[in-house]
């Protein structure tokens, strides 16, 4: 059974600042970006019979006062979002629930700034990381990409200026949306005079550190169809992993988008020359560029040229991280579920300024951990269907 | 760069043990003869569990290099891919960070821990 057309997107919010602060968190903030997300949809909680979150849908559901029939906390780092919306395409398709809501809140700079403890906690006792990459002082979470970076470099020669390109043309993005936290243009000489960080990686090539939210609610596609804004129905879904450390990747030039990428299109019955918004998990440079070989955008090491002049800018051929990406919009930790409201605001033409004109397919394609845990939608609009 | 401490996780002891005596030493899979890294209990490729520690070369080449630039002063975090085929996380020590590059033959060295027992690092051949 293919997951083509059999479920669908029917509401999206986020919440992000340009001062990259949130005033309200945990909890309080994921109810909130529900409740815009339920509202754009035109249904209540009442609705609701599916839970998606990342690290508690058990506590989640009780907090919200709902008792869901499907239930999912499967947590990859920034693909799990993706993954949730497979998930529950395919739960809804096979006929366990009607609507599932998913959500994804953090606020690292809020929790500093007023002196809140953080969950986070190191796993406890030996595990495989702790006991054979942290002795040796490799800065979290850079220094993987950094060292997946240099790989590329030296096999592809692929350059600093072209990684750089990419900062260039999502910030470019980012101007044209007030909701980004950094708006005002940079150069390929901005990237390049920016602190390097582990080598090759300078500052601009790395993500923000952002407070934010997001939240999907999905239904079956015919209920879709009842509701007041267009569908995005999910046309593809796959998912992928090869390794938890970077030293375990198998290829370091290479990450399982390879695979499920393809699945994603081949589902869905589509080509990458056909999408027209990609929303490509933008944690550094390097990711965005390792997914446009890996989704089949151009050629494994061809990722530099690609860019080079500009085509995922606006204007461009291949329309990228149409909201500023994780490197200019917000990057609370885990970033995929906002590729996902970009992608479904995209498809429904609600992008102003930096709406690509006449979207029809948008490929939310997130990326977890360190290059470990892939994971590809393809959304469309209803002409997507036909 | 101020070390956090290896724990002994159970299927490395033998590892670990070796580095008192400044070996490096690798799990093999007697079933399918592949090397296993990091130690297990189970070979990874066919699921056997009857491996044996056999010593390294010690000697291999940077597979991929990060300067951590931020730290005071920078030094190199390497991927190492050994001549036995498997990939170590570790640092090479001993030149200029900027004289590190993909492709070098590296070989291992030894860092003490507090415990007598000694870190594996690698620092470039000639």
């Amino acid at each position: 059974m293919s997951l083509r057309g059999k479920a669908a997107i029917v509401g999206v919010a986020d919440a992000v600042s340009p001062t990259g602060e949130l005033d309200q968190h945990g909890r309080a903030l994921e109810a909130a970006v529900i409740k815009e997300a339920l509202d754009d949809a035109g249904l209540t909680l009442a609705d609701v019979d599916g839970v998606c979150h990342a690290t508690s849908s058990v506590g989640l559901a009780e907090y919200l006062g709902i008792h869901p029939t499907f239930t999912d906390s499967t947590n990859t780092g920034g693909s799990s979002y993706e993954i949730h919306v497979e998930h529950a395409a395919a739960a809804i398709a096979a006929g366990l629930c009607e609507v599932v809501i998913g959500v994804y809140a953090s606020t690292p700079r809020g929790d500093r700034s007023r002196g809140r403890q953080r969950s986070f906690q190191r796993p406890p006792g030996p595990n495989p990381m702790v006991e054979w990459e942290l002795p040796y002082g490799m800065r979290m979470p850079m220094g993987p990409y950094a060292l997946a970076a240099s790989r590329h470099m030296h096999q592809y020669g692929t350059t600093s200026e072209q990684l750089a390109e990419i900062a260039v043309s999502t910030r470019a993005w980012a101007a044209l949306n007030p909701r980004a936290r950094y708006q005002d243009p940079i150069t390929v000489d901005d990237v390049l005079a920016s602190p390097m960080q582990s080598s090759p990686l300078h500052l601009l090539d790395c993500c923000l550190v952002t407070d934010g939210a997001g939240a999907f609610v999905m239904t079956s596609a015919e209920r879709a169809r009842s509701l007041p804004k267009p569908p995005v129905y999910v046309l593809g879904a796959a998912t992928c992993h090869d390794h938890s450390m970077i030293s375990q990747m198998p290829d370091l030039t290479t990450t399982p988008g390879a695979v499920c990428g393809p699945n994603a299109f081949r589902q869905a019955g589509v080509k990458p020359g056909d999408v027209d918004v990609l929303m490509g998990y933008d944690s550094f440079t390097i990711t965005a560029l390792l997914h446009l070989e890996d989704l089949g955008f151009c050629a494994k090491g061809e990722g530099g040229a690609f860019v080079e002049d500009g085509c995922t800018a606006p204007g461009g051929s291949l329309p990228m991280n149409t909201n500023g990406g994780g490197l200019s919009y917000t990057h609370p930790g885990m970033y995929g579920m906002f590729l996902i409201v970009e992608a479904a605001r995209q498809l429904r033409g609600e992008c102003g300024p930096r709406q690509v004109a006449e979207a029809e397919i948008a490929v939310a394609h997130g990326s977890g951990m360190v290059l470990s845990v892939m994971s590809t939608l393809v959304l469309g609009a209803e002409g997507a269907l036909s | 760069m101020k070390r956090i401490e290896p724990p002994v996780g159970e299927a490395a002891e033998p590892f670990w043990e070796a580095t008192r005596d400044e070996r490096l030493i690798l799990q093999w899979c007697t079933a399918c003869e592949q090397p296993v890294w990091y130690p297990r209990e189970v070979c990874p490729t066919c699921l056997g569990d009857t491996l044996e520690w056999r010593d390294s070369s010690g000697q291999g080449a940077v597979y991929a290099c990060t300067v951590e630039h931020k730290a005071e002063p920078p030094y190199v975090v390497a991927l190492v891919e050994l001549d036995e085929g498997v990939r170590l996380l570790s640092n090479v020590v001993g030149s200029p960070p900027d004289q590190v590059a993909i492709g070098d033959r590296v070989t291992v060295t030894w860092e003490p821990l507090s415990d007598g027992r000694n870190l594996p690092l690698f620092e470039l051949v000639n």
